[in-house]
């Protein structure tokens, strides 16, 4: 359903997020079943995932490791005292009949995170974050009046980071995402695959006229899975509400679906409709005490964050801003990065090379870096290849494209290949010499004054040495011979 | 005296004497079993074929000296503990079928030390009642008259040990429901300290109150059950750290100085003058021990009653949830989803069980919450202020353990409020989770079993179950069996 244009300026969307992270632990947070994604349905259950009669939880300290972590990152008051707490709510996925999770006590409050919008950076407060586990899947196939359950997500432990409402824009929003997944993702406590449902994102989102402090009546957004429909599924919701209010009106709190096909929002229940979950402390599991020496302890093995690195890297490898800002998004491009500049590599022909065409030939098979066939050690020894004159840096995009096909290193391409840059004098002049014996035209109308046909001169030596002339001398023999 | 009237420390020396055999023990029980069972209904399954498959098994352990607590001890096991493929049905319809594919803590402890399963006795559907009128499948009978009660919601367990259908028995203790029963039925019921025994493998009622314990036929024997059961266990988070005490030590230690509490409440109107007159004579024996009574106050225990069932059901309208047919035991086929959960909750559950569910549900509810489930856990915390406050003053204290002797069937089951005062003296020790004992002290006119309650401080068994022991063996009351 198309909506009609308003005025958007009048308004302005207040958000907040809540997503959900899939923390990175081998076993479920209360029991020791595996949490590998893609496994066959039910294989990786116990009674304690499915709710057997009796069964016990017992915390997966892994679990709190990583939540501590992740709000120490983001400089969140780790509590002294949290405790789970039972939600409830009936569903064929949901064996127990209720979610462990936290509700009153959460393991971390407060903290912030700071995305760039427009090149200002924008603080994004964050009410808490707290760990519950994780549903099964209801499985509607076969056609037959029933469906299937699989319990392997059973109890996969879940971080949930929860945003203050000062998010304006789905820009903003899309920003938030992407710094919280780097930042996870650094951290090493979540491995930030949306499509395997990793990271997934609910959001609360109302209008109001600029100007005006109450808030409006704010919806809740379900079913967000990519940074795209983060963005799409806001910018659909914030019409839609100011469309309703310019209507004359009125917003109803609810809860949407938003439907990534459609690129829509639809309603899935009222307020009225809410559940009541009845949470209260979960009496099978004691309250988190984590000793001021363990967090320290935590504290001490935290990773080098994305901001500090992109700032290292402007100072370290006088890098542009933009250059740092990309290459520090992702965890594994910066060391990839670093560790072809401790190979060798010049700071900003390594940047230049990576954001260029390494990016592009992984783009094209949609390979991150992980997957990547160089190695960063290779691009460093490539580079050499180019500053002691060895190649030029037309055949290094053709050594590059050999070494990714290959995976062997510059020499190994640049001999094989027989790609070595022609330095030899006498060899570039005899070259030059049989184009210009065949461009007595070319070479009159250059004498008369169109200089652009030096380009023509080159391109032609070029191609009768394969490119493998040394642009240099080549540049100087053909001016001197013209002259 | 034939085998199965004996204890589990009788039944030890003549073993590891080799006097007698594992099997002659079972031959003994599965007899009595056969003759009696008619009119008591302990059990809700006797597993007499595997008990002798274990026993042949004991024998060989014994011939070889390896005789481990409770080799060829035929023991029963109330039915809301997990028995790896055996059928645990928790007295429920909602679990006819089930069969857990995983052992509880406390029978594996007990399967570590060879004991021999009797069978799986009967009990209050989810352990909710104090009578077993709520038992699914039929009530069991108290052994001294079966036309009263025997107690409940371990009242399959108080009557298999009273009728000597087992040697001991194995029980859960939610608001009372060793120590009622224990006291109606005229054995030694013992709730230990929450957090002393692991829960794994009970069927959750109310998990922050829940905790096993033994009845037997003396103190020593729950003694020495609790050495075995107890401890610090890693799949139970709530189960306390650290090694267990060897509490058989503390059995025949005298009581001379030991100050005793007698709250003044736990006296009160509504107390059967039997049960008060029993009770006050064991405490006058207690003296004469060496003890000294203390006059005390538990000022909160009015409150106690009313906070139990509002944080005992909510617990459980949560922990009753997974019971949706989804899974595993009764599923009532239905139009659609939550058709079928309503029809299958609706058959599955009995209405005691149904009471509770919506109670508690109505407890936790949105804008009730703080009236109910709040407020009792604040008057939780004022009763364990109480015990706290007295144990300052005192070792242990001494109460009846039910206002009553056993009542007769129906007596109470058509006003609910009645039969949940049955368990007014017992609630409160579960409210702030301190152990309490229930030793038989006396007979009423009408010749029904009277028990004496002693309560502990947190994880202070040793001293309740020394006093037990001295009041045991310095009066005659255990030793004598019912007619049946």
């Amino acid at each position: 359903m198309a909506l009609k244009e308003t005025n958007p300026m009048k308004y302005e969307a207040v958000i907040g997020l809540e997503v959900h992270a899939q923390m990175a632990t081998d076993t479920k947070i209360f029991c020791g079943c595996s949490t590998k994604f893609g496994s066959e349905p039910n294989s990786q259950t116990c009674p304690v995932c499915i709710g057997m009669p009796g069964v016990l939880p017992v915390l997966n300290k892994k679990a709190v490791e990583c939540a501590i972590k992740t709000g120490l990152a983001v400089q969140s008051k780790i509590s002294a005292y949290s405790r789970f707490a039972r939600k409830n709510y009936f569903y064929p996925d949901l064996p127990k009949g209720y979610q462990v999770s936290q509700y009153e006590l959460p393991i971390c409050e407060g903290g912030h995170i700071e995305i760039v919008i427009d090149g200002e950076v924008k603080r994004i407060g964050l009410t808490r974050i707290h760990m519950e586990e994780d549903a099964g899947k209801n499985i509607h196939e076969g056609g037959g009046p029933y469906s299937f359950v699989d319990l392997n997500r059973t109890g996969v432990p879940l971080m949930e980071i929860v945003s203050e409402p000062d998010i304006r824009t789905p820009a903003e929003a899309a920003a938030y995402m992407k710094k919280l997944r780097a930042i996870l993702r650094y951290l090493e406590v979540c491995d930030g695959n949306m499509e395997q449902g990793s990271l997934r994102c609910d959001a609360n989102v109302s209008v109001r006229p600029i100007g005006q402090k109450e808030l409006g009546v704010k919806v809740e957004l379900k079913n967000i899975n990519s940074f795209r429909y983060v963005e799409k599924a806001l910018e659909y919701e914030i019409k839609r509400q100011i469309n309703v209010i310019e209507s004359g009106g009125k917003i109803v709190q609810e809860t949407r679906l938003f439907d990534s096909s459609t690129g829509v929002t639809q309603s899935m229940r009222s307020k009225e409709e809410a559940h009541d979950y009845r949470y209260f402390p979960e009496p099978d599991l004691v309250p988190i005490v984590p000793s001021e020496a363990w967090i320290e302890k935590i504290r001490q093995a935290l990773t080098e964050l994305p901001d500090a690195k992109r700032e290292r890297f402007v100072t370290k490898y006088s890098l542009p801003e933009y250059d740092a800002e990309l290459l520090t998004t992702d965890k594994t491009v910066a060391d990839w990065y670093e560790t072809a500049v401790l190979a060798g590599g010049q700071p900003k022909a390594v940047s230049n090379w990576m954001m260029g065409e390494l990016t592009k030939m992984l783009n094209d098979e949609n390979k991150s870096i992980e997957n990547c066939p160089i190695k960063p050690e290779h691009l460093a020894g490539m580079l050499k290849l180019i500053d002691n004159g060895t190649i030029s840096g037309k055949i290094a995009k053709t050594v590059f494209e050999e070494m990714y096909k290959t995976g062997k290193n510059a020499d190994a391409v640049v001999k094989e290949k027989g790609l070595v840059q022609i330095s030899d004098e006498g060899a570039i002049e005899k070259a030059v010499d049989e184009v210009l014996s065949k461009s007595a035209q070319e070479i009159e109308r250059f004498k008369a004054g169109d200089e652009k046909l030096m380009g023509f001169f080159v391109g032609q030596v070029m191609k009768a040495t394969k490119g493998k002339a040394n642009p240099q001398m080549l540049n100087e023999l053909l001016r001197k011979k013209l002259s | 005296m034939k085998l199965n009237e004996m204890t589990i420390t009788g039944l030890r020396n003549l073993l590891d004497k080799k006097e007698i055999r594992p099997s002659e023990i079972l031959d003994d029980v599965y007899a009595r079993i056969e003759e009696v069972e008619d009119k008591i209904h302990a059990y809700l399954i006797t597993t007499k074929e595997q008990a002798y498959k274990t026993a042949a098994e004991a024998e060989k352990t014994i011939i070889e000296n390896k005789t481990a607590l409770l080799t060829g001890i035929p023991i029963a096991v109330k039915d809301n503990m997990c028995t790896e493929g055996i059928l645990t049905t928790c007295g429920s319809k909602i679990l006819y079928n089930f069969i857990p594919p995983y052992e509880s803590t406390v029978t594996a402890r007990m399967k570590a030390q060879h004991y021999l399963l009797t069978g799986k006795t009967n009990m209050d559907e989810f352990a909710m009642g104090s009578s077993t009128e709520n038992s699914a499948y039929y009530p069991s009978k108290n052994p001294w008259d079966t036309g009263c009660v025997p107690g409940g919601s371990s009242g399959g367990s108080a009557a298999a040990v009273a009728a000597d259908e087992c040697i001991a028995a194995i029980g859960s203790d939610t608001g009372g429901s060793i120590r009622q029963p224990a006291s109606l039925c005229g054995v030694v019921g013992l709730k230990p300290t929450y957090g002393a025994v692991s829960r794994y493998g009970l069927v959750a009622f109310a998990s922050s109150l829940d905790q096993i314990g033994p009845l037997t036929k003396t103190v020593a024997d729950s003694a020495l059950l609790l050495n075995v059961i107890g401890g610090h266990d890693p799949k139970d988070s709530t189960s306390a750290p650290g090694e267990i005490k060897d509490f058989t030590k503390v059995i025949g230690q005298d009581i001379k100085g030991m100050r005793i509490g007698i709250p003044e409440e736990y006296f009160i109107k509504g107390l059967d003058s039997d049960v008060e007159a029993s009770v006050k004579d064991a405490l006058k024996k207690l003296e004469a021990l060496g003890a000294v009574p203390v006059e005390i106050s538990l000022p909160h225990t009015e409150y106690a009653v009313a906070t139990y069932y509002v944080i005992a059901t909510s617990e459980a309208s949560s922990n009753l949830a997974r019971y949706d047919g989804v899974k595993y035991g009764f599923r009532r086929d239905g139009k659609d989803l939550l058709d079928m959960y309503m029809k299958t909750r609706a058959e599955g559950f009995g209405p005691e069980v149904k009471r509770r569910i919506m109670l508690g549900t109505f407890a936790l509810s949105s804008g009730y919450y703080d009236a109910y489930y709040r407020k009792a856990q604040q008057v939780r915390t004022l009763l364990k202020t109480d015990f706290e406050k007295a144990f300052e003053k005192v070792d242990i204290i001494a109460t009846p353990t039910a206002p009553t002797t056993a009542f007769r069937f129906g007596e109470k089951t058509t006003d609910p409020l009645q039969m949940y005062l049955s368990d007014i003296f017992t609630i409160s020790v579960n409210l702030a989770g301190v152990p309490a004992i229930s030793v038989p002290c006396g007979f009423s006119a009408k010749r029904m079993p009277i028990g004496l309650q002693l309560i502990g401080k947190h994880f202070d068994e040793a001293s309740i179950l020394k006093a037990a022991y001295a009041f045991e063996q310095s009066t005659e009351w255990h030793l004598r069996k019912p007619t049946l």
